[in-house]
């Protein structure tokens, strides 16, 4: 079954310069893939994980989710959705436990099974249930960065839009990031995952299969062994560098 | 299901704007003070004038207060999560939009009564003022009809911060200073420049002043109130849905021109 299809979107910005976020993008993932997109910032990562976000609406083409129209049954696919963002997005101000909580009562759930749930993810990820009740503001980018991942996981959703979810974590708290999103593509059948990120051997170690976008185009797409293949080269990197035909660079801003 | 849904949805919003009161509750403290003080020194004016006078003043105070809040919570609580970046993680969540504005309008209100409630009572102890002659069920009944009023107005003014976070901020606060200047909140609207007459008279804040006068320092009844009721409801049934309208307008247009992103 397939859990998103995209059919020729194109998104373009009309800011102080015109930027061609997407420019007809296909794409089919199967239920139970882990898909990753690498690409440069500014390449159409993020704007491919909003417009299946139901928050952006393509100017062409259509994406669905398990067969629903992100524009025309928006409500539908927001029932089998979550996402994590490369910001951990929260109230600051208040505790993990509040922005749980939170979250937690939008997706329909009881206090009880919201502080079951988020505990038992955060003790996985290597979270200190001390810090639960502690202002997320005081906590490190790393910590935060594990409440957003309990925050998306523990709703169990079908398809999980995780964009670059480990980007400027320490090594540990990316090793423990990694490892959860493994073990839950074990524990948790009927799960998919989208996940965009920079660290190709990210992308090689957790992908079924990876693309490469640039400029809002894919460029390369296949399983890390096919795509090795296929390039002849010895990692996913060297591949970026011919298919790009320039070193990896982070642009200034993220579309 | 879907009933418990829309409740733990409305739930959501106050438990998390009373969490978010409570983490700021130094600033609260400062506020609360900052507002009574304020209501006292309006109070004082009217001291030689007469105790009518002190009451016709506070009203105003405490009306305005209440309103505003009422106006100021809901337009900002879209302000906050574009500021925080949530608003996108609120925007993706399985509810509908009204359970959205509903929950943050229930928090506005009970906050609202809260607060305006404590004021009341410092100021008529401060100034001995009895509210003897007051009717206070036609009291109630107006704050009531004034708070829908108030509430669509501020569910119109929550599409500013939508499209843009800064601006939007800029342009709320300008509303809710014009409301100030032509509803008569601390004068009768007739000492107006004639030229902007007219916009009191769709101002629903001069309505609730009005009737709020007229129960506080008259006694008006239920029959003598009811005009005013008609038509301070007759607003809010025109401005709530309207407001619920335009928001979603205003949130397609943000979602095709791309501007839920945090730097918006």
């Amino acid at each position: 079954m397939e859990a998103v299809r995209c059919s020729g979107l194109s998104k373009v910005f009309k800011r102080k310069i015109k930027i061609r976020a997407l420019d007809d993008v296909s794409l089919t993932i199967e239920k139970n893939e882990v898909f990753g997109i690498v690409g440069p910032n500014g390449s159409g990562k993020s704007t491919l994980i909003r417009i299946l976000s139901t928050l952006l609406i393509p100017d062409r083409g259509n994406a669905s989710i398990f067969g629903y129209d992100v524009v025309r049954e928006y409500g539908k696919v927001r029932r089998l959705i979550n996402r994590v963002s490369v910001d951990a997005a929260f109230f600051k101000g208040i505790s993990a436990w509040e922005n749980l909580r939170y979250a937690g009562r939008l997706y329909g759930f009881g206090r009880k099974e919201i502080k079951e749930r988020t505990l038992k993810i955060l003790n996985e990820l290597g979270f200190s249930e001390k810090r639960f009740y502690e202002p997320l503001e005081d906590l490190s980018r790393g910590m935060q960065q594990k409440v957003a991942i309990a925050r998306a996981f523990f709703t169990s959703p079908m398809l999980l839009l995780l964009d670059e979810p480990t980007t400027g974590l320490d090594p540990r708290s990316k090793l423990d990031v990694q490892n959860f999103i493994r073990k839950s593509m074990n524990d948790y059948k009927g799960l998919t995952i989208l996940l965009t990120t920079h660290d190709m051997k990210e992308a090689e170690v957790l992908c079924n299969r990876v693309a490469i976008i640039i400029n809002g185009r894919f460029v390369t797409m296949g399983s890390p062994g096919e795509l090795l293949k296929k390039h002849n080269k010895k990692n996913l990197e060297e591949i970026f560098l011919e298919v790009t035909g320039h070193e990896w660079k982070e642009d200034e801003d993220d579309t | 299901m879907i009933l418990k849904n829309h409740a733990y949805g409305s739930i959501a919003f106050i438990e998390r704007n009373f969490a978010l009161i409570k983490r700021y509750i130094g600033w609260e403290v400062v506020f609360l003070a900052y507002n009574v003080v304020n209501a006292l020194a309006i109070g004082l004016i009217g001291i030689k004038l007469g105790k009518d006078m002190v009451l016709y003043l506070i009203i105003g105070a405490m009306v305005w207060g209440f309103l505003s809040v009422l106006f100021h919570e809901i337009s900002e609580s879209i302000a906050w999560e574009r500021w925080e970046g949530t608003i996108e993680y609120t925007f993706m969540a399985p509810i509908s939009r009204f359970t959205h504005l509903i929950g943050n309008c229930l928090h506005a209100i009970v906050y609202g009564v809260v607060r305006s409630s404590l004021i009341l009572v410092i100021v008529i102890l401060f100034f001995g003022i009895s509210i003897k002659v007051a009717n206070l069920l036609g009291l109630l009944i107006i704050l009531i009809v004034s708070g829908l009023s108030f509430i669509g107005l501020g569910l119109v003014a929550a599409v500013l911060p939508l499209l843009s976070t800064e601006k939007g901020a800029y342009a709320t606060h300008i509303f809710e200073a014009v409301l100030l200047l032509i509803s008569g909140v601390y004068y009768e609207i007739d000492v107006l420049p004639v030229w902007i007459r007219p916009l009191s008279y769709i101002s629903p804040a001069t309505y609730t002043l009005r009737a709020m006068r007229q129960v506080l320092l008259h006694g008006a009844s239920l029959n003598d109130l009811l005009p005013t009721v008609i038509l301070l409801l007759g607003i809010g049934v025109i401005l709530i849905p309207l407001g619920m309208i335009i928001f979603r307008e205003a949130e397609f247009y943000a979602k095709k021109k791309g501007k839920l992103k945090r730097s918006g």
